[in-house]
């Protein structure tokens, strides 16, 4: 019923206090972006949770497919020399 | 460094079928994410579970907010108020998972309204006196508690999240609610007669709140080995028994059960036969609230929608504005 | 109830009229849970209820016990405006009764804050809060005015039946330092803004209604308050003395 009612649906990311990163919190519905992001600050950041909040219609998000996950992921497997821990160092090196 | 040491995952789903990767995920306690590949069983029982959750919290809010406006101190009102907001903010959580599986929240609240979708049975009891809210945060809430704990490594990520931040927020409302029964049994004999008389009516419905017994629980078995569901009706039933026991001795409240005992064999309290008839009475429909709380949540909606259409009309209209001068700019600067 | 930190005076009945507003109007808000129009709406009354709460609490701390003066005292005593006390009505009625009252609620803590002393304290706190009462009001209040046919007659209506209990808010308060008449004239351009932006008529006619002989900051009410006071107060004076 009622599709002209329906608020679109918004990701909210929400950054939990300065030098982090917006991390996803959940979603909600709200009729535009002005509106979205005040719920969103009255329903995710109540208990000061945040100090800044990012609203994202969901619909917008272009996400990668699980069919896709091994040739997006698992090419990066495979290449230990791009973690420090790939190399041996002598016991007693400082500072590296 | 996840990335050198290949993962549990990689290795199981090596070129297997999505339904061999699905039960290797679940058997590797790994989560379930809303794009991955699911049976439909799977995903039917978890919107299931979650709308029936997040109805629950939304109708939940009625016998609760009853009492707001009759909250005997300042103190409590204000506790009250941010109690029955959370609900409202649980089921936003709730509804918002349910989303991540492709049911709008509209879809799902057509449902709660048609009786089409169940909610907890327990709201279906009346909030008689203040001191029902206290057994509410103490009992119905304690209870729910020892049900949504394992939630929290439900095998379905976005649920299981939502119910680690739903865990979070409520441990507030059962403390509050054992503060507000201790406050009454400690104060005069009419406030201790009342904490009783609550606890005396909301016990057995409490312990209903886990669901049939194990051997009659229809669903039960499936969602185990889906890990949906990680303790089985009985088990969770007993583990808050043992728990509220000592809880009622510190309160100076009687539980309504002359059968509850200690059994030193089983390590466990025993305790009396619980009447399965209410609670499919209830369920059915027959409870003593049943009607008024679809009602009113069916009337909020209702009398609701002049103003979210009004919301999205204003926001039809503007977001066109907005198209229609960013194109007049666009054709300014061209 | 005197305490050491208990004011007396002027400062009290100021503390008393201010403390009243937040009390009533809380209380009112508090009535939606479980009746508002969409979910996300049943969390952002409560929230401006909770805020509205516990400036109460401490403007009647300041005044005396909380629970003595918000459960113990009988209508004529009560010094909040008419307009917080009427009843929530509509959504219309409800954003017209917040936008009007937040916006005077902010003027008037912005012109206390940069006072000294306990209230002024309270209110460079409070007026953080007031800020964001006023924009929720006002977000709505556009869309209402601006929404459909029928948002926007309900808006009108609301804020036309309101309208007679405006004036009240520009009646000197006691133990308040302030320039009412420019309270008054900012109130009245930054409410006929937003009704404008809202395509809103501002409403005509008095400011203050026919019951208007001194009114609520004398202690007098209208009808629906007595009920809502008798809703609010009767379980704590079934049990005198009781602690909760």
């Amino acid at each position: 019923m009622s599709s002209s009612t329906d608020w679109p649906l918004w990701e909210v990311f929400v950054r939990s206090r300065r030098g982090l990163s917006h991390t996803h919190a959940g979603s909600l519905h709200a009729p535009d972006a002005a509106m979205a992001l005040r719920n969103a600050r009255d329903l995710y950041t109540r208990r000061s949770e945040g100090v800044s909040i990012w609203v994202v219609p969901s619909t917008v998000i272009t996400a990668s497919s699980p069919d896709e996950k091994d040739p997006f992921f698992e090419p990066a497997a495979d290449k230990p020399y791009r973690h420090p821990t790939f190399y041996e160092i002598p016991e007693g090196v400082k500072h590296l | 460094m996840t990335a050198v040491t290949s993962t549990v995952t990689t290795d199981a789903y090596e070129g297997a079928s999505p339904e061999a990767a699905f039960e290797a995920a679940v058997a590797a306690d790994e989560r379930i994410e809303p794009r991955d590949w699911m049976p439909d069983a799977y995903r039917t029982t978890l919107i299931r579970q979650m709308a029936q959750h997040a109805h629950s919290e939304i109708i939940g809010m009625q016998p609760e907010a009853n009492w707001i406006t009759r909250a005997p101190s300042l103190r409590r009102k204000a506790i009250l108020m941010a109690k029955v907001q959370d609900e409202a903010g649980h089921g936003l959580y709730l509804y918002s998972a349910a989303e991540t599986l492709g049911t709008g929240r509209d879809e799902l609240l057509d449902k709660l309204h048609a009786g089409r979708q169940r909610y907890s049975s327990i709201f279906n009891y009346p909030t008689l006196t203040w001191a029902d809210v206290g057994a509410i945060g103490w009992l119905v809430d304690g209870a729910a508690i020892t049900n949504q704990v394992p939630l929290c490594r439900c095998s379905y990520g976005p649920y299981a999240r939502a119910m680690v931040r739903i865990c979070k927020e409520e441990s507030f409302h059962q403390r509050q609610g054992y503060e507000l029964l201790l406050t009454l049994s400690r104060g005069t004999a009419a406030q201790r007669e009342m904490a009783q008389d609550a606890v005396n009516r909301w016990w057995w419905p409490s312990l209903m709140m886990f669901g049939p017994p194990d051997d009659a629980s229809a669903h039960s078995a499936q969602s185990m080995a889906w890990k949906i569901k990680r303790h089985s009706n009985d088990e969770l039933r007993q583990r808050f028994v043992d728990i509220c026991v000592p809880q009622a001795e510190t309160l100076g409240l009687t539980l309504p059960d002359p059968d509850l005992t200690w059994n030193e064999e089983r390590g466990h309290y025993d305790f009396g036969a619980i009447d399965w008839t209410e609670f499919q009475e209830v369920l059915k429909g027959n409870g003593p609230c049943n009607e008024q709380r679809i009602t009113q949540r069916r009337r909020a909606h209702e009398e609701g929608a002049w103003v979210r259409e009004a919301a999205a009309a204003y926001a039809a209209k503007h977001s066109a504005q907005h198209t229609q001068h960013a194109q007049t700019d666009g054709k300014a600067t061209a | 109830m005197t305490g050491p930190s208990a004011a007396t005076g002027a400062a009290h009945a100021a503390a008393l009229a201010l403390g009243d507003d937040a009390l009533v109007l809380s209380h009112r808000l508090g009535e939606w849970a479980g009746h508002a129009p969409v979910l996300e709406e049943e969390v952002a009354l409560a929230n401006i209820a909770l805020d509205l709460l516990g400036q109460a609490r401490v403007l009647l701390g300041l005044a005396g016990d909380e629970d003595e003066l918000a459960y113990l005292r009988e209508e004529r005593d009560f010094r909040n405006l008419q307009l917080v006390e009427q009843p929530n009505g509509d959504f219309a009625h409800t954003i017209a009764r917040q936008l009007y009252f937040s916006v005077y609620q902010r003027l008037l803590y912005e012109r206390l804050a940069a006072g000294d002393g306990e209230l002024a304290a309270l209110a460079a706190k409070a007026v953080k809060e007031v800020a964001y009462h006023q924009d929720h009001a006002e977000h709505w209040t556009l869309r209402l005015g601006d929404g459909t046919p029928e948002s926007h007659e309900r808006m009108q209506r609301a804020c036309q039946t309101l309208w007679r209990y405006t004036g009240e808010m520009f009646q000197p308060v006691e133990g308040l330092d302030v320039d009412w008449q420019a309270l008054r004239d900012t109130w009245l351009s930054a409410t006929a803004d937003v009704l404008g932006r809202a395509t809103l008529t501002m409403p005509t006619g008095p400011q203050s209604g026919a019951w208007s002989a001194g009114a609520g900051r004398q202690g007098l009410h209208t009808e629906p308050f007595g009920r809502m006071l008798a809703e609010m107060q009767h379980l704590h004076r079934s049990h005198p003395g009781a602690s909760w």
